[in-house]
């Protein structure tokens, strides 16, 4: 296929996923080996951030527009696939424990019942309408892509119409995120709060599957997932497409007068990225096991603006780097595994201050690397730089675009 | 007017309180060369801003084609796939990108989203872009980024990619800027040749230049017309002489 040709990382990045994936199955615990569940797991959400990363990538490092709004997609994917975990799960326990009375109960009796069990915590027993249909895994899955799907197309298509852009369309969708998770922490969201979510781990009707197994079909599944996003990710930044969302980036206006309808673009890859974002999020969770509103916070989709800066944006390979590369660090840091640093007068520990290092290794390569992990790649390949005349597209929030020539 | 292509009548457009077009009207055929020249602030970059949607005027028309459509009510994105093609005064090409996409973006072809995500490269287009990388003498430079290009090559480029577009009106603001003389010949020459199958309005100081392309000229000064005809008869103008010299 001369897409593939075109495109040579892909082919290598697809390789590699596939090796990853391989080696972990045969060194989990599932397969006999010492990786333990826990970890296979950890392997598997990664691969879920490095697509949220991906779509990240598109978004901002392909088009300009810093989202600081999709992490909010990845949790309403993970939200609407747990409202069936939960459900499902719950209605089970709850069949089986009525089956022992003596008068059957009715299917009314096992929703209350049901309804008593999930929203027992929030002082409440009714479904919300949102619920309608969590008993349908196939509902549940169509909305994993619809809900986020139509919030970015609704948001993008009055954000994108009244051309706010830049810093400001920033501030905007990291609104847009705040309001939506203390929307969902309050208790009468219909989503239980802060409870959130919880159990989404154990997969209805399949209680016989060992964790250590499931973890390894996650992995298999997010593998599969972040493959087909990349795959598609690269089909759109290929050819002219891929021209023409760079050509925004760089000088919006311009691409204007060249006739191509600008805010179309833009709401399509929205839209698009968050999707991608809400299918991550599905997969996610169910590996987590449990999603309550902090997760939605702004401070979320910021990180994953540094995962890309930090990769390299721009390409997707870097997306895919930074999102590895940072959470993995994170997760040994924040792990309580790294071992504490005694100066004598104070001691660092690194649960309270990888946040810290982690700030200072974006403001460096913000200022020293601007091009993150990824560029390590060109220099391999000593790729020649291309000549921005000083322009350069630093992974700052304010640097984004190109200075507008001034007619 | 009938007939005119382009026809501007009675637009004025103020900055803070300052009138940059006042009361301006403009009219160009669907085979003409133009040359716009005016001292500096007079409005001629402003005069296309209107045109191509970037500025809305205060008041007047600006009418369109044989069904005389109002530009006004329509967007820069769409004013362009009416037919009206732009190059800045500042060279402005996408300089993250080679020579060939940057052709390849401005050929005309369908622009809508979901059409340009199938839209692959093919010979025709691969022929069309030699072709004019030819008429603009960058082919060799092709796969250069154009940010790697010097300064009159991205004036080039950026011709190129107005014909591209293959427009009805082509809006030039100043093509000559940072070109020696020889790059300043090519660049009459190929304004001139596409001036045969379509409207032309050029913007240049360079009287010089304007002399070669011997075509009418429009002189604008405090964003009205002063002065239209031929070079000779606008520069035997009296009011036309006191501005030139007066400033
Ligand atoms: N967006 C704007 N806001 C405020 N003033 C403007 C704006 N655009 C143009 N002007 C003013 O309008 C006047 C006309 O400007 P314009 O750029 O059209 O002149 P010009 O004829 O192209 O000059 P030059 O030969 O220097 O390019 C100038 O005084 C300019 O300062
Ligand atoms: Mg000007």
């Amino acid at each position: 296929m001369s897409f593939l040709r075109r495109n040579p990382s892909v082919p290598v990045f697809l390789g590699l996923l596939l090796v990853f994936t391989l080696t972990v199955t045969l060194m989990s615990e599932a397969y006999g080996g010492g990786l333990s569940t826990s970890f296979v797991k950890t392997l598997g959400k990664t691969l879920c951030l490095a697509l949220v990363a991906v779509a990240m990538d598109l978004v901002w490092g392909y088009t300009g527009i810093l989202s600081l709004g999709h992490f909010a997609f990845f949790g309403l994917g993970g939200y609407m696939i747990g409202m069936w975990l939960m459900y499902a799960r719950t209605e089970a326990i709850v069949v089986s424990s009525m089956a022992n009375a003596e008068i059957p109960a009715t299917p009314q009796e096992i929703t209350d019942a049901v309804g008593a069990q999930i929203f027992g915590v929030v002082g409440s027993s009714d479904f919300p309408a949102i619920w309608l249909f969590a008993d349908s895994l196939a509902m549940q899955l169509v909305l994993v892509v619809a809900v986020p799907g139509l919030l970015a197309l609704v948001f993008g298509w009055l954000a994108f119409r009244s051309r706010v852009t830049g810093v400001y369309l920033s501030i905007l969708t990291q609104a847009m995120t705040l309001a939506l998770s203390l929307y969902l922490f309050q208790n009468n969201s219909g989503l239980r709060g802060n409870n959130g979510l919880s159990g989404l781990q154990n997969l209805p009707g399949a209680d016989a599957i060992p964790q250590s197994v499931m973890s390894v079909w996650f992995l298999w599944t997010s593998a599969l997932a972040l493959g087909l996003g990349y795959l598609l990710a690269a089909f759109v930044v290929s050819g002219k497409f891929g021209s023409v969302l760079r050509g925004i980036r760089d000088n919006e206006a311009r691409v204007r007068f060249l006739g191509y309808p600008v805010e179309r673009y833009k709401l399509f890859i929205f839209t698009l990225t968050a999707v991608m974002a809400g299918i991550a999020g599905a997969l996610y969770y169910p590996q987590a096991g449990i999603i309550n509103p902090a997760e939605i916070a702004p401070i979320a989709s910021i990180y994953l603006a540094v995962w890309v800066a930090i990769g390299g944006r721009g390409r997707l390979y870097g997306a895919v780097i930074g999102a590895g590369f940072v959470s993995l660090v994170s997760t040994w840091f924040t792990g309580g595994r790294a071992p504490d640093i005694d100066l004598g007068f104070y001691t660092i520990k690194w649960v309270d201050w990888w946040t810290v290092l982690l700030g200072l290794s974006f403001v460096c390569v913000t200022i020293f690397a601007p091009k993150g992990i990824g560029g390590l790649v060109d220099l391999a390949l000593s790729r020649r730089a291309p000549d921005r005349h000083g322009a350069d597209l630093g992974p700052d929030l304010g640097s984004l675009r190109e200075k507008e020539a001034e007619e | 007017m009938t007939g005119a292509l382009l026809e501007v009548s009675g637009v004025s457009v103020s900055f803070d309180g300052f009138r940059a077009i006042n009361n301006l009207s403009f009219n160009i055929g669907p085979a003409e060369l133009r040359a716009v020249i005016g001292p500096n602030g007079a409005g001629k970059t402003t005069f296309m801003d209107i045109v191509t949607g970037k500025t809305r005027p205060d008041e007047g028309r600006v009418l369109w084609g044989e069904k005389s459509i109002s530009l006004l009510r329509m967007d820069e994105a769409a004013i362009a796939r009416a037919g009206i093609g732009r190059k800045f005064q500042r060279p402005t090409v996408f300089e993250d990108q080679t020579v060939r996409d940057n052709l390849l973006m401005a050929l005309k072809k369908d622009r809508g989203p979901l059409a340009v995500l199938f839209q692959r490269r093919n010979a025709a287009d691969e022929a069309r872009v030699e072709e004019l990388a030819g008429q603009i003498g960058l082919v060799s430079e092709l796969s250069r980024k154009s940010g790697e290009l010097s300064h009159g090559q991205k004036q080039w480029l950026e011709i190129g990619m107005l014909l591209a577009q293959d427009p009805r009106l082509l809006l030039v603001d100043e093509p000559a800027a940072g070109m020696t003389p020889e790059e300043r010949e090519h660049t009459t020459s190929l304004l001139v040749e596409a001036a045969r199958t379509r409207a032309v309005v050029v913007v240049e100081h360079d009287m010089e230049f304007v002399r070669r392309l011997n075509c009418k000229v429009t002189v604008l000064h405090e964003g009205a017309v002063l002065a239209e005809g031929s070079l000779d008869h606008v520069t035997a103008n009296q009011e036309v002489i006191e501005v030139y010299l007066g400033r």
